[in-house]
């Protein structure tokens, strides 16, 4: 055996003009300045008071008399966390997150497993067909949801036309109707990762259970949906991260019982200009995030190795 | 294993696209309907699309949102390439695990958080370094292009990952430089995630309410932003009107990239045969 050693030459990006520095440097500084910085500027003022200036809060660091003084206050997050009803909004935007996250999940795995045991020619179509929805309008959709679930909606006349109910049902302005919004905006993002999880499955480990006698369901249980524990991680938090701090949902289906976190911050920085407070709520709520957002990542590294 | 053509999946598949598509349909039917109040049915007519065409401030928001996505998808595209190189082929570097959260972050993060963090970044540049001057098309393009950044690598990555890296080797081999090789075989080869990605920034960019609303100034509203604001005060058949023509665009534009790229992939994996065989 006498094989002639091979030169593997890989595509040595590093020969490129301007090199790998400028390859890493391009996107590398992009996000960090206008990812990373922010996030650290959000810190910086959620610890400054509200101030009647341009911009609305007070200095950091103040050069005056050959002294400089930094002024640092927690005093936001101490009238953050005495406040019931910020509390509230918290533990609302979170409840209403998770159960939506239930619902969109029993939703969209079936419709998932129904993609990926579809023939292989259909299984584009029908994915397409999923994500279509998605890629129009965000906006619309939920603005789709106002006229069918208002007190003279579709629904409504519907349900008095066949005699259910005499006079219409209040939907528009209630949880319910944030839940309807909720699960139908975001149950694409749910089908996605399931899908892309569900079509990787050997098929022989089924045939193997059933060839053991395995029943159709136990096997289900058994062997697919442990199987896809890495897609329901990963659709789970796509649809539980966005939707704590959701406020275009709340903010047109829901009514005053609907106080979410999202909402809050976007009241407290436009309608008081309180700008302090509003980062102060930003800060709690990455740290609220930051273990389902690194659950997250830690998916994405093991599904795509980025 | 089930092969049969109705099962219990197939059932809830089907619902869930009824559950999707139904509200649309709702949607687009009733803008063509002759009547302002929009639970009434009273005719067939077209005279909505007349006076949205006829509405200046939709229509200018309309050029400005085109504009800012086209900017957007198109500067994302471009870094987010690079962001895959980087991912896909350099395995280590300094500042990796740094990198890729924040690549990933972006994709969860809630919008109120990132308009938020973003304003607050250019109201400290504009006071510290006097840039940004104003807020404007500007902020919203470097905002939109921020988190588009995220979307296109992950969807570029995915194909570069795939890809047969011994078709450039074979380049290499030839003697090709490495540029050369990079711009004829695997530029060839991700362009069909990179139309995709160009595709998803765009609509992305064009759907956004929340962060364009936290770095927007005046004078320079985009599309979404008018809508939401019409939308508070109630449901109006113009809108309507304006729905059914952004579906009808966005499913001609789905079907036909989807279209392009297979015809795409199918021409690459032929060549990729022909060579194999010759």
């Amino acid at each position: 055996m006498s094989e002639a050693p091979k030169v593997k030459r890989k595509l040595d990006l590093s020969r490129l003009p301007g090199g790998r520095r400028w390859v890493i440097g391009a996107p590398y500084l992009w996000l960090a300045v206008f990812f990373l910085l922010p996030f650290v500027i959000v810190a910086k003022i959620s610890l400054a008071t509200s101030a009647l200036a341009i911009p609305p809060y007070s200095a950091m660091f103040e050069w005056a008399e050959e002294t400089l003084n930094i002024r640092v206050t927690l005093s936001n997050y101490f009238w953050l966390l005495g406040d019931d009803l910020y509390i509230k909004a918290y533990w609302n935007s979170i409840k209403i997150a998770f159960n939506s996250t239930v619902f969109a999940l029993i939703i969209g795995y079936p419709m998932a497993y129904a993609i990926a045991k579809a023939p292989s020619h259909l299984q584009t179509t029908w994915l397409l067909l999923v994500l279509l929805p998605s890629w129009t309008s965000f906006l619309i959709r939920v603005y789709a949801w106002m006229g069918l679930l208002s007190n003279n909606g579709l629904i409504n006349q519907a349900l008095m036309g066949i005699g259910l109910t005499s006079e219409p049902i209040q939907m528009l302005n209630t949880n319910f109707a944030v839940y309807i919004g909720i699960v139908y905006s975001y149950l694409p993002f749910m089908v996605l990762p399931l899908y892309a999880n569900l079509v990787k499955h050997d098929d022989s480990l089924l045939e193997a259970a059933s060839d053991l006698g395995a029943r159709k369901w136990t096997s289900f249980f058994r062997i697919t949906l442990p199987l896809s524990k890495n897609g329901i991680i990963a659709g789970s938090m796509l649809v539980f991260i966005p939707v704590v701090g959701e406020y275009v949902i709340p903010e047109l289906l829901g009514g005053a019982e609907t106080v979410m976190i999202g909402k809050v911050l976007w009241q407290e920085f436009f309608n008081n200009r309180d700008w302090p407070v509003a980062s102060a709520l930003a800060v709690l709520m990455i740290a609220l995030l930051i273990v389902p957002i690194m659950l997250f990542h830690r998916y994405q590294n093991k599904e795509t190795g980025v | 294993m089930n092969r049969s053509r109705f099962s219990l999946s197939r059932l809830c598949f089907w619902l869930g696209i009824g559950f999707l598509y139904a509200p649309m349909v709702v949607l687009i039917v009733y803008s063509f309907n002759s009547s302002r109040l929009v639970t009434v049915w009273a005719g067939w007519s077209t005279k909505w699309y007349g006076e949205l065409f006829r509405d200046e401030q939709i229509m200018n928001a309309v050029g400005r949102s085109l504009q800012v996505a086209f900017y957007s998808a198109s500067t994302a595209v471009v870094l987010g390439m690079l962001a895959s190189i980087v991912i896909v082929r350099f395995r280590r570097f300094r500042g990796r695990t740094l990198f890729s959260g924040m690549i990933t972050a972006p994709l969860v993060m809630p919008d109120v958080i990132i308009g938020l963090s973003m304003l607050l970044l250019f109201v400290a540049m504009a006071q510290s370094i006097g840039w940004p001057p104003q807020r404007g098309l500007l902020t919203v393009w470097i905002a939109h292009t921020t988190f588009c950044v995220a979307y296109s690598t992950v969807v570029i990555s995915s194909r570069l990952r795939e890809m047969d890296q011994s078709l450039e080797e074979a380049a290499l081999d030839l003697g090709a430089t490495p540029v050369r090789a990079f711009f004829l075989v695997t530029l060839p080869i991700i362009a069909p995630s990179i139309l995709s990605a160009w595709l998803l920034s765009f609509t992305l960019s064009l759907d956004d309410v929340v962060i364009a609303s936290f770095v927007t100034g005046p004078g320079a509203t985009t599309l979404p932003i008018e809508v939401f604001s019409s939308v508070k005060l109630g449901v109006t058949p113009k809108i309507n009107a304006l729905a059914t023509i952004i579906i009808g665009v966005v499913s001609l534009v789905a079907f036909g990239s989807w279209y392009v790229s297979r015809r795409i992939d199918e021409r690459n994996r032929a060549a990729a045969r022909m060579a194999a065989e010759a």
